[in-house]
């Protein structure tokens, strides 16, 4: 069951991002920052828990998944530092997807060229 | 013909993306990554005895590097035309808009070329993530979280 709703929220998530991409003068680095924060306030909310719960991969996947991570971070360095936990909690789970994105896109930009 | 007509015209002989096309596109190629993704957590959880929560850092990092090396190698670019929003909210998208910057700027110069438009694209889903999410903490810390 996980399967089917992973496919369906990863898949409405994108079809949103499409129509928005469409019908407006938005360009893909707006949707991408707006689904950032939006998933920030879904886990303000507290329903990104239940989605991730619900459909497993297919809210991972995702852009806004970041800002999950972002927020629920702050807030577990706030429960257990107090206000400075905020700042230094902030990058906590989200540092390996960065870290990751640095790491791989320096080491492949030192032997690949671009190709136009 | 005065102007409106003219515009009219020009609307009308204008090559229309087909939008319907476009979004059933997105939702086919994004579900299939949200797809691959829990199976991908399965193998791991079933085949290693891994924890979910561990598997969901390693599918994390194997998406990202699919991205880089994708589009390192130049074939991501194609897909990213036809493909569009399928790609792009899935986490590739931020892969492959780091790697892409590196990549262009990469000519001139390791430091003020790639260092300098690193974070080019990336940075601003860095920059809003992190500003909604410390503004949003704040109300939930004076609201009494």
């Amino acid at each position: 069951m996980t399967y089917l709703y992973a496919f369906l929220f990863a898949g409405t998530a994108c079809a949103i991002a499409q129509i928005i991409l469409d019908n407006t003068k938005l360009t893909p680095g707006h949707i991408t920052s707006l689904y950032t924060a939006g998933g920030a306030f879904l886990s303000f909310l507290g329903v990104y828990d239940t989605f991730i719960a619900k459909c497993g991969a297919g809210a991972t996947v995702l852009i806004s998944n970041f800002g999950h991570l972002l927020y629920s971070s702050a807030i577990q360095g706030y429960n257990e530092e107090g206000i400075l936990g905020l700042f230094s909690g902030m990058l906590c789970k989200s540092s390996l997807a960065i870290t990751a994105a640095i790491c791989f896109s320096f080491i492949v930009a030192l032997f690949f060229n671009p190709k136009d | 013909m005065d102007k409106e007509e003219y515009k009219k015209l020009v609307k009308e002989m204008s090559p229309k993306e087909n939008r319907l096309k476009n979004v059933l596109v997105a939702f086919f190629v994004g579900g299939l990554i949200g797809f691959l993704g829990e199976f991908f957590l399965y193998f791991l959880t079933s085949t290693f005895a891994m924890a979910r929560s561990e598997a969901f850092l390693w599918l994390c990092v194997t998406l990202i590097l699919i991205g880089t090396l994708g589009t390192a190698l130049g074939f991501f670019d194609n897909w990213f035309t036809k493909l569009k929003c399928g790609l792009i909210i899935p986490t590739t998208g931020f892969a492959h808009s780091v790697t892409s910057c590196a990549l262009d700027f990469k000519k001139e110069g390791l430091v003020t070329g790639l260092g300098a438009n690193f974070f080019r694209l990336a940075g601003s889903v860095i920059l809003y993530g992190i500003i909604a999410a410390f503004f949003l903490a704040i109300v939930r810390v004076v609201l009494g979280g």
